[in-house]
């Protein structure tokens, strides 16, 4: 028997995937859009239009503010009604532009085709960079930073990631059943860019089907399709490389560090949508799904779409949730407004009933050791959280906790019920802080 | 037997080292900080900007700290250790921290409900912790905790109450509240706006029926160099302080005297 590729640690709950028969599909376009032009990490895009203005889908909406920053386009035609904030699913209010469609949808002149293979690699960054195009996976860094390695870091290796291991999300799972070629493309582009000789492909055995397309869809380019063991957090950019190259990125490294990119598939469509056809970064595909729902499925939502909007789509509630998650169970945030619009990088909106709800009292560490068998960075959760509950910030940046890579699997297994996570986002916030403290007296 | 004179011989020798140690390598007590350390207060609270009474009695005997930047110290204690040091007093202005905030249960909505680690940078950390208005205090006790004197409760209703006869004014509330609503103010000022939120008046109102929502009369009232507006915000100006009467022009009560509001539910 074949050796199943995996990685150190992990959980596997309950995959609950509902919507992964379902295939995506293209809403109506709605009245109106709340644009916000913060949809990725980085300094926020700045407006370019003001209130009254007239705009085409795709036109511009916002410029990037420096580097690390992605520009915003327009959903879809229509007049700019307000510049204003809107609340975002970090529950931060942003700056925000409300734009209310006039029905035409008329396209703006879209960018011109590149033929990639010919272009410098300096030439489609620019492309990457002009489309907005963030990374897909969660986190929303803009890509073309991610593909500006420092010269002295070569990559060797592009991983593209269609784990999907967050349970009920199946946005990327259509996608690549239903985009494989574009996909490809995107790989193959990237890998242009980087100079990377191969490519690999992730992908959870629990998607036979996707593997089946994707072998298919790679033909004698070159990519080898991975199969992996399904075990939660595969989809994790470290645990990702371990599972595929066996390469171990080093504690508060980067994969660069190691030679390997991670890119997830949407972002790769998203590429090749840019590249060979000149069209930004303003819609993507998002799962809605949960119990409370009369019809889960994937939609490809145009950035800007409220989640009462997204709900409504899919066909309205049956019951009353008593939860609403931006993103999926394990890694994704409890929203308490229905007016947040779809980013960038919302991958799902999940519904939680009355009855799948758990409250949770906390209680003591009774030292069992669970956290640790279970966190995939090797750290020990438990003893951790103890500490950072009497503030020993320092003794936790000692035992790693920079490593935390927020993925809920030691409080999943802690049968105390502790708040683990929570405890490390607070010790990884004062460890920055102190971080930045100590460089800002350096500087002075 | 034997151990009693072993231990004792052992108590002994010990003794007798320690002493010529102390006789022969120790440091010359300064008679000058030595007369500081018992005139600090011995609170160790940090109000100061020293680790510690004992820090701040050595910077003052050096010379390089002033008398007076102890917020617990009374005035005659200050006079004191200026003539020790030889040094002019300046004239100091008592300070008190008011948590600028009416959002309590009875006037602000709740979106949310929270069951994290209870504490309010915590909170802050998933979400903002469900409150509507996102500039509003939490209520979990950051500051409170923070507060080496207890002169902060955390009222039934979730917000924070500094109680002026108990705070000294050492700001160490300001540092510990992550939605930067605690402000120091001076001890002789009657009235403070218990609102921080820079938002539209009308976004205000949504999610908090105490809040200030702009509407200037305020500023008409006591005139601009002593109330101004930033935004849609009042802002008092404490080197010129309005007097309490303004209180009564503000519609939404943001404006008050006192930070207990009435509650507003039965
Ligand atoms: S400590 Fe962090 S990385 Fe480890 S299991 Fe918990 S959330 Fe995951
Ligand atoms: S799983 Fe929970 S109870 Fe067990 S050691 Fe970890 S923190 Fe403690
Ligand atoms: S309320 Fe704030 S300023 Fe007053 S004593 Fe307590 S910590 Fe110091
Ligand atoms: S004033 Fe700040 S620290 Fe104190 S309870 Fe309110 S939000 Fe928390």
């Amino acid at each position: 028997m074949i050796k199943q590729l995996h990685f150190y640690g992990g959980i596997h709950p309950a995959e609950d995937k509902v919507a992964q028969s379902v295939p995506i599909v293209e809403p109506p376009i709605l009245e109106t859009y709340i644009v916000p032009l913060q949809q990725h990490i980085g300094a926020p895009a700045k407006a370019v239009v003001a209130k009254g203005d007239q705009v085409k889908r795709g036109q511009l909406l916002g410029e990037a503010q420096g580097f690390v920053s992605a520009p915003v386009h327009a959903p879809t035609s229509g007049v700019i009604r307000e510049v204003t904030t809107c609340l975002g699913p970090s529950g931060a209010q942003v700056p925000a532009l409300l734009l209310a469609s006039d029905g035409e949808d008329t396209p703006a002149e879209p960018m011109p085709a590149i033929d990639w293979r010919q272009a410098p690699p300096g030439d489609l960054r620019q492309r990457i960079a002009a489309a907005g195009i963030v990374g897909k996976g969660g986190a929303a860094f803009p890509t073309v930073v991610k593909l500006s390695p420092p010269p002295n870091k070569k990559i060797d290796t592009l991983i593209l990631n269609g784990v999907e291991c967050e349970p009920c999300l199946t946005a990327d799972h259509r996608l690549m059943l239903e985009r494989a070629e574009d996909i490809v493309t995107g790989a193959q582009i990237t890998a242009h860019i980087l100079g990377a000789k191969t490519i690999l492909l992730g992908i959870e055995n629990n998607k036979p089907d996707a593997i089946e397309v994707m072998r298919q869809a790679v033909g004698d380019s070159g990519i080898k399709v991975c199969s992996l063991k399904v075990r939660y957090p595969q989809g994790a950019e470290k645990q990702l490389i371990y599972a595929v190259t066996g390469r171990k990125v080093p504690s508060g490294g980067l994969p660069a560090d190691i030679g390997c990119l991670v890119q997830n598939v949407g972002t790769a469509a998203a590429i090749a949508d840019a590249v060979c056809r000149g069209k930004p970064l303003y819609e993507r595909v998002t799962t809605v799904t949960g119990t409370p729902l009369v019809s889960p499925g994937n939609w490809r939502f145009r950035v800007g779409t409220t989640y009462a909007d997204a709900i409504k789509l899919a066909g309205g509630v049956k019951e009353d949730p008593i939860k609403i998650i931006s993103g999926g169970p394990m890694m994704g945030m409890a929203v308490y407004s229905l007016d947040i619009p779809v980013i960038k990088s919302t991958s799902g909106i999940l519904l939680l009933s009355q009855d799948e709800l758990t409250q949770f009292d906390v209680r003591p560490c009774i030292r069992c050791g669970r956290c640790n068998d279970s966190c995939p960075t090797g750290m020990m959760p438990g003893i951790l959280s103890v500490q950072i509950e009497n503030q020993r910030y320092e003794l936790a940046e000692k035992w790693h906790v920079m490593d935390c890579i927020e993925c809920g699997c030691c409080a999943y297994t802690c049968p105390a019920s502790r708040p683990l996570v929570q405890h490390m986002r607070r010790a990884k916030a004062e460890v920055q802080a102190a971080r930045r403290a100590a460089k800002a007296k350096a500087e002075k | 037997m034997t151990t009693v004179i072993l231990l004792t011989v052992t108590g002994l020798v010990s003794g007798l080292a320690i002493g010529i140690v102390v006789k022969f390598f120790g440091t010359t007590p300064n008679p000058l900080e030595e007369k500081l350390l018992e005139l600090v207060p011995g609170a160790n609270c940090g109000g100061c900007g020293f680790a510690g009474c004992e820090g701040y009695a050595k910077a003052m005997a050096d010379g390089s700290a002033k008398p007076g930047a102890c917020p617990l110290m009374n005035d005659a204690v200050v006079q004191e250790i200026c003539a020790l040091l030889g040094v002019e007093s300046e004239p100091r202005k008592p300070m008190v921290a008011v948590v600028c905030c009416s959002g309590d249960d009875d006037h602000a909505q709740r979106m949310a409900f929270y069951n994290g680690v209870n504490d309010c940078q915590n909170a802050m950390l998933v979400a903002g912790g469900g409150k509507g208005c996102v500039y509003g205090c939490l209520g979990l006790g950051s500051c409170a905790r923070a507060c080496p004197y207890g002169a902060i409760e955390i009222r039934p209703n979730h917000i924070a109450v500094v109680h002026p006869e108990l705070c000294v004014g050492c700001g160490k509330c300001v540092l510990a509240c992550p939605r930067r609503l605690i402000k120091l103010t001076p001890k002789s000022a009657p009235v403070h706006v218990f609102c921080s939120s820079p938002e539209r008046g009308a976004l205000k109102r949504k999610f908090c029926s105490a809040a200030c929502i702009g509407c200037r009369k305020c500023v008409k009232e006591a005139g601009e160099n002593q109330v101004s507006m930033n935004g849609s915000l009042a802002v008092i100006n404490y080197d010129n302080p309005p007097d309490a009467a303004v209180a009564a022009a503000c519609p939404t009560g943001a404006l008050r005297t006192t930070a207990i509001m009435e509650s507003t539910k039965g």
